[in-house]
């Protein structure tokens, strides 16, 4: 069976320092992977990759099967499959929450207003945020803004979804409302590649967790194995920086 | 609430009623000095100027009030067709100019020779003085006498005026469209939005509100430069003046143009600044 998604090689430097060194991952449909490691090491590059708001240098990114990263390819078609939600959430700030919501569905997918106004408003209701609908961004709390941004992201029906560190700048009473929309994601059979500091939620909600250090998948597996026994001195190393912190 | 210190440094608030009762009166306390000090130097400047010797020349010569009468209709009605001209000419060159601002903001290498075209336009445009370019086409091109071109003054006039400003206006836009996050355009790009579709939803909604105290700035600027169609003997306002001016050797029509332009500038300007004010606080309000 062909793999939802799959990086082969994937290679990727600023100026000079490569970023992502010949990275490889193949997500099974409804897999739910995490990847960990520090910052800086590559998480969120891959993700904008794998959305091509990042170019790649070298190697592939197949999504069902066809090559993303090929000459020819309209990234916009593309991103309507798959949706991103990002650690500063990112809403329009001009706009009313509906108006965020619909907007893609409407403007590139042809949803009619009604119809699309219809589907945001019970995507609202089901996340708890039906009496929202009318307000600016700015008007709600960082918690409200993010489930905002998964409903914004969700709007366009895809099948896959990418998280960069969405709960990173949420006070931490804020972070179970939206690590609890991810959870309700996972039930329904999303397949989701999520990047997060969140070690008890990765452990938790992972199908399969990733380490990632200096742009490489060092090792990956099991959330069992790799929280209990991991097997590289790097992984290790992390791990104990996060216990020492008192995070897991 | 009013920040003691600002009002001391700021004067008092002249739009818009202070938050709370004491801050009333410390900014009625204000206002009345502020009245009492103003009344009390142009009584100064005033009988300074009217006592001088050279006043009755002054005033036969720029604020006679027979002359001004005479003069008043003929520069009203130049004046009339400035008004027309600027408010044309002000509609066209906030669209022309946001459209150039977009093409130089489009991104990737297919969309290169549009971002050279808009940049070249630009740097050209804004190389030329503005007179030079009236001049240029105001005169040039009706000389042509080219098939299906319109031969009229005002119209080349006009589009000199419209040529120019655009190349500027589009600066003031492409700073407000560079002042909005890139995190804004990635996420817009992430939904699926083309290019134009993210400039168009996203990023110049938020751009225009970044830059309208700019635009204005403009508006003020350009209801005064609409008079330098004069130099291609159409007859605005200024036009008349100087007319007037060299039938009667008087000048008073110079100074009667003048008040009329300030008639309208001045009250821009204020709103101008009324507007970045209240900006500013509500900015500073979402921050808080």
């Amino acid at each position: 069976m062909i793999a939802k998604l799959e990086l082969r090689n994937v290679r990727k430097s600023f100026d000079d320092k490569l970023v992502l060194r010949d990275v490889d991952l193949s997500v099974g449909h409804h897999d739910v992977i995490c990847l960990i490691g520090s910052s800086g090491s590559g998480k969120s590059t891959m993700l904008k990759a794998i959305n091509l708001l990042v170019p790649i240098d070298e190697g592939e990114i197949l999504l069902d099967g066809t090559d993303i990263t090929a000459p020819g390819i309209n990234p916009n078609q593309v991103r309507e499959s798959m949706g991103i939600v990002f650690q500063a959430f990112n809403l329009f700030p001009h706009m009313k929450v509906l108006d965020n919501i619909t907007l893609s569905p409407r403007k590139v997918h042809d949803v009619p207003r009604e119809e699309a106004e219809e589907r945001a408003r019970d995507l609202l209701d089901r996340f708890g945020l039906g009496d929202k609908v009318d307000e600016y961004p700015d008007r709600l709390s960082g918690g409200e803004q993010q489930r905002v941004a998964v409903i914004r992201a969700l709007a366009t029906e895809p099948d896959l979804m990418l998280f960069d560190e969405v709960t990173s700048a949420l006070d931490p009473e804020l972070v179970a409302e939206v690590l609890n929309v991810i959870r309700g994601l996972k039930d329904q059979g999303m397949t989701m590649l999520i990047a997060t500091h969140e070690m008890g939620f990765a452990r938790d909600v992972a199908d399969r967790v990733c380490f990632l250090d200096q742009g490489r998948i060092l090792e990956q597996g099991p959330p069992k194995e790799i929280f209990s026994a991991p097997t590289e001195a790097r992984t290790q190393q992390f791990l104990q920086r996060i216990i020492d912190a008192g995070r897991l | 609430m009013t920040d003691p210190v600002e009002e001391r440094v700021r004067g008092p608030r002249l739009l818009g009623p202070p938050r709370n009762p004491r801050a009333r009166e410390e900014g009625a306390r204000g206002a009345l000095i502020a009245v009492i000090s103003t009344l009390v130097f142009l009584a100064i400047a005033v009988s300074v100027i009217l006592t001088s010797e050279a006043w009755p020349a002054v005033q036969r010569q720029f604020f006679n009030p027979e002359k001004i009468a005479e003069a008043f209709p003929a520069i009203a009605r130049g004046f009339w067709l400035d008004i027309r001209l600027f408010l044309l000419a002000e509609v066209l060159i906030l669209i022309i100019s946001l459209v150039i601002a977009m093409a130089r903001s489009l991104r990737g290498p297919a969309f290169f020779p549009i971002r050279a075209l808009a940049i070249t336009f630009i740097d050209l445009i804004r190389g030329i003085p503005i007179i030079l370019l009236i001049l240029l086409l105001g005169f040039g091109v009706p000389a042509l006498q080219l098939p299906g071109v319109p031969n009229s003054a005002i119209f080349w006039g006009l589009t000199a005026l419209i040529t120019s400003y655009s190349a500027y206006t589009a600066e003031v836009y492409r700073a407000g469209i560079d002042s909005v996050h890139e995190s804004q355009r990635m996420s817009a790009r992430s939904l699926g939005l083309t290019q134009i579709q993210a400039l168009r939803y996203v990023i110049v909604p938020q751009a225009i509100r970044n830059v309208i105290p700019a635009l204005l700035n403009g508006f003020v600027s350009l209801q005064k430069d609409v008079a330098l169609v004069f130099v291609l003997g159409i007859r605005e306002g200024v036009r008349e003046a100087d007319i007037f001016a060299a039938r009667t050797f008087n000048y008073s029509g110079y100074v009667t143009a003048t008040f009329l332009f300030l008639l309208v500038s001045v009250p821009v300007a204020r709103f101008t600044d009324w507007y970045t004010d209240r900006d500013r606080r509500r900015k500073q309000a979402v921050s808080n």
